[in-house]
C-alpha cells in the first residue's frame, strides 16, 4: 500500500437544484485497499460514486483520481483513465440489446487492440470468473435472473483488468449463499489484481467478509472512516445501532 | 501509469524439456501481440513455462498462459508446468485455470433452401398469427369500452381527458398547419390545370370535394399515426419493461382498463374534432390561393361550395375519422404490450406500430372509397 491515496476527495459539494446531498465531504482512498461505504439511505452514498467516476459534476471541491482531477482532463486523457477502472451499477445497467458475452465484450471492444477471437475467449473466461455457466454468455439481460445479472455486470466491470473497481450494491437481492461468493470472488481479486475497491453496500456480512476499512456517509458529509473496530468506538448514535443493532451483531457473531 | 513493456517469450529446447520463458508486461493492453504466436507453438516435449522473467500480469495475460498451457498438455500427452519465482503469477494462473475451459460453440444455423422454406413458412404464420391476435384484441378492447361506457362512473375521466389534450389538443396546431397547405398546394394544381380550360372556378368544387371527403380525415390520421402511436407505444412498452403492467395486474388493476380503454375513448372522440379542424384549415388554404392568385372573392368561394358541394361529402370524411382513430390507437396499445424486456423490442413494437397504423389507414381508406361508391355517394 503505497502512501498516496487513489482517490482523494476534498471539501465536496454535490448538489441537486436546491438540495445539497454532499458538503465539506473529505475522504482518501489508498491503493490496494477494500473500503466499505455505508449510511442510512438517502444519504448519498450512489451519488458519491457517480460524483467520482465523473457522472454527476460537483458543485464544488475537487475528485482526484490517481491523482488527476477530472475535468481538468482532456477527452484523450479522460479516455485512458477512464479505462483504469470498472463500475458495476445497482441494477447491473447492462445493455439489453447485446448478449452477456456481447456485453463483456464492449469495453475490450472499444479501448483494446485485442483481436476478435481472443476477445471472445477472454469474455467467457470473466463470466465464468464471475460465477455464470458459460452458456449464460449466450444469453440476453432480460433472460437473466437479478443474481446473474449482477455476475455479468461484474464481468462486464472487470473487463479490462481495472485497477479501481466501484461496485454499487453487488450484493443486495441476492441470496445470502451467492452473496458470500461474491464476497469471497472480490476478495480473491483484490488479492491476486491488487485491486483497489469502492463498495457501496448495506449488507453487514459483505462489510465483515471484504472489507479493509469502512466510510460511514451521514450528515451530508463523512461521519467517520476506520476499520470495524474503530468504528465500534465512534460515538455516534446512528454508527453504534448499525454494529450494536441485531443485524450488526449477527454478522460479528457477539 | 508505469511505463509498459511489450510482452515476450523464447522457446528453448533442451533434451527434456521445452521451456517458455516470458518475459515483458502480459496485459489485457498488449497480449494481442503475442497471441497468435502462442496459438502456433507447439512443442513436442513436454513443456515448462518459465515465469521469472515475466513482468506485470493481469487476468488476460494469465489466461493466454494458462491457455497454453492447456494445449501443450493435451499436444505432448504430459502435464505442463510453471517455473521460476513470480509475485503474483503463480497465484494468478492458478485462479484463472479453474474457470478458463474452453467454451464449446453453440450450432450454426442452417442454411440453404430448406431454411428459406422454414422462414417464408414461419413469415406467413406469423402475420396469420398477427391478424388474429390484432382481432383478438379489437373484441376484447370494444367489450371493456362497452362494459364501461355502460357504468360511467367506472371511467377513468381524469386520464381521458389527459389523453384527450396530450394526443388531440396539442396535436391540433400541427394538423391544421399541414391541412392549410395541402388545401393550398390543391388549389395551386387545379388552378394550373383548370386554367387552360378557363375553368378556374371549378377549383372551388375540386377543393370542395377533396378536403371534405379524403384530405382532412386521411391527413388527421397520418399525423395521427406517426405522432400519437409512437407515443402510446413509446409509453405503454416502458411502463411494460419496468414491470409496472405486472404491479397493476397484481393490485387487482385491469391494464385494459386504466390503459388501453381511457385511450381508446379519448381517441374516438378526438379524432373526429381534429378532422373536423383538418378539413377547414384545407378550405381555408383554398380560399387563400383562390383569392390571391385566382381573383376568387372568399364570398363567392362560400356561397359556390355551399351551392355544388353536397353535405353528404362531409358526412363521408367525417364517418372514417373515429375508426382511423380507433385503428391507430388499438394498434399503438397492442405493440405497446407486446413489449418485452429489452430496449430493442420497444424500439421494433414502436416502429411496427407506426407502420401499421399508416398502412392501416391507407387500406381502410381504400376500402372506405370502394363502399361508398357502391352506395352511389
Amino acid at each position: 500500500m503505497s502512501a498516496e491515496p487513489i482517490i482523494r476527495i476534498r471539501d465536496l459539494k454535490t448538489a441537486y437544484g436546491s438540495h445539497v446531498v454532499h458538503e465539506h465531504l473529505d475522504l482518501d482512498i489508498r491503493r490496494g485497499e477494500i473500503i466499505g461505504i455505508i449510511g442510512p439511505s438517502g444519504c448519498g452514498k450512489s451519488v458519491l460514486l457517480r460524483a467520482i467516476v465523473g457522472l454527476k459534476q460537483p458543485a464544488a471541491g475537487s475528485i482526484e483520481v490517481f491523482g488527476e482531477r477530472l475535468e481538468k482532463l482532456d477527452p484523450d486523457e479522460r479516455r485512458t483513465l477512464e479505462r483504469r477502472w470498472g463500475v458495476m451499477f445497482q441494477d447491473g445497467a447492462l445493455f439489453s440489446n447485446l448478449t452477456v458475452r456481447e456485453n463483456v465484450m464492449v469495453p475490450m471492444k472499444e479501448h483494446t487492440s485485442l483481436g476478435p477471437q481472443l476477445r471472445t475467449e477472454l469474455a467467457d473466461m470473466k463470466i465464468r470468473l464471475a460465477g455464470l455457466e458459460p452458456d449464460a454468455g449466450l444469453k440476453y439481460p432480460s433472460d437473466l435472473s437479478g443474481g446473474m445479472r449482477k455476475r455479468a455486470a461484474l464481468a462486464r466491470a472487470l473487463a479490462l483488468d481495472p485497477e479501481l473497481l466501484f461496485l454499487d450494491e453487488p450484493t443486495a437481492g441476492l441470496d445470502p449463499i451467492t452473496a458470500a461468493g461474491f464476497d469471497t470472488l472480490v476478495r480473491q481479486l483484490q488479492k491476486s489484481l491488487g485491486l483497489t475497491v469502492f463498495l457501496v453496500t448495506h449488507d453487514v456480512d459483505t462489510l465483515y467478509a471484504t472489507c479493509d476499512r469502512i466510510a460511514v456517509l451521514g450528515e451530508k458529509h463523512v461521519l467517520a472512516v476506520g476499520t470495524i473496530d474503530e468504528l465500534r468506538k465512534v460515538d455516534h448514535p446512528w454508527v453504534q445501532e448499525y454494529f450494536g443493532g441485531p443485524r450488526g451483531r449477527a454478522a460479528t457473531g457477539h | 501509469m508505469a511505463d509498459t513493456f511489450p510482452p515476450e517469450f523464447a522457446l528453448e529446447d533442451s533434451d527434456e524439456f521445452s521451456t517458455l520463458r516470458l518475459a515483458g508486461d502480459w496485459t489485457v493492453a498488449h497480449v494481442q501481440d503475442v497471441d497468435e504466436a502462442l496459438r502456433q507453438l507447439a512443442p513436442a516435449k513436454p513443456m515448462r513455462i518459465d515465469v521469472s522473467g515475466l513482468g506485470r500480469i493481469d487476468t488476460a495475460g494469465a489466461f493466454v498462459i494458462d491457455r497454453t498451457l492447456r494445449a501443450a498438455a493435451s499436444g505432448a500427452g504430459s502435464d505442463a508446468v510453471i517455473v521460476g519465482e513470480h509475485a503474483t503469477a503463480g497465484r494468478l494462473i492458478a485462479q484463472i485455470h479453474a474457470v478458463s475451459e474452453p467454451v464449446p460453440a453453440p450450432p450454426a444455423h442452417e442454411g440453404g433452401v430448406y431454411a428459406l422454406l422454414e422462414r417464408t413458412g414461419k413469415g406467413f404464420m406469423g402475420i396469420l398469427a398477427e391478424s388474429v391476435a390484432t382481432l383478438a384484441f379489437l373484441g376484447e378492447t370494444l367489450i371493456t369500452c362497452v362494459r364501461l361506457l355502460s357504468q360511467p362512473w367506472k371511467l377513468r375521466w381524469t386520464s381521458i381527458v389527459a389523453v384527450m389534450e396530450e394526443a388531440g389538443l396539442d396535436a391540433l396546431p400541427i394538423i391544421a398547419f399541414l391541412s392549410f397547405f395541402v388545401g393550398m398546394v390543391v388549389a395551386f394544381i387545379g388552378a394550373t390545370t383548370l386554367s387552360d380550360f378557363d375553368l378556374e372556378i371549378y377549383t372551388v368544387e375540386l377543393i370542395g370535394y377533396s378536403e371534405l371527403r379524403e384530405f382532412g380525415v386521411v391527413l388527421t390520421g397520418i399525423v395521427l399515426a406517426g405522432r400519437t402511436n409512437s407515443s402510446f407505444t413509446a409509453q405503454i412498452g416502458t411502463m411494460k419493461m419496468r414491470q409496472e403492467i405486472d404491479a397493476m395486474k397484481t393490485l387487482g388493476l385491469k391494464p385494459m382498463e386504466v390503459i388501453v380503454a381511457p385511450r381508446v375513448i379519448a381517441m374516438v372522440v378526438m379524432t373526429p374534432v381534429l378532422a373536423f379542424v383538418a378539413t377547414l384549415a384545407g378550405i381555408a388554404g383554398g380560399i387563400m390561393v383562390g383569392w390571391l392568385a385566382l381573383d376568387i372573392n372568399p364570398a363567392v368561394f362560400i356561397e359556390r361550395l355551399r351551392n355544388s358541394v353536397p353535405i353528404d361529402q362531409f358526412w363521408v370524411g367525417m364517418s372514417k375519422a373515429p375508426v382511423f382513430g380507433l385503428v391507430c390507437v388499438l394498434i399503438a396499445c397492442r405493440q405497446g404490450l407486446n413489449v418485452g424486456g429489452s430496449v430493442q423490442s420497444l424500439g421494433r413494437a414502436t416502429t411496427t406500430s407506426v407502420v401499421q397504423a399508416l398502412f392501416s389507414i391507407i387500406a381502410i381508406d381504400a376500402l372506405f372509397a370502394v363502399f361508398y361508391m357502391e352506395l352511389g355517394i
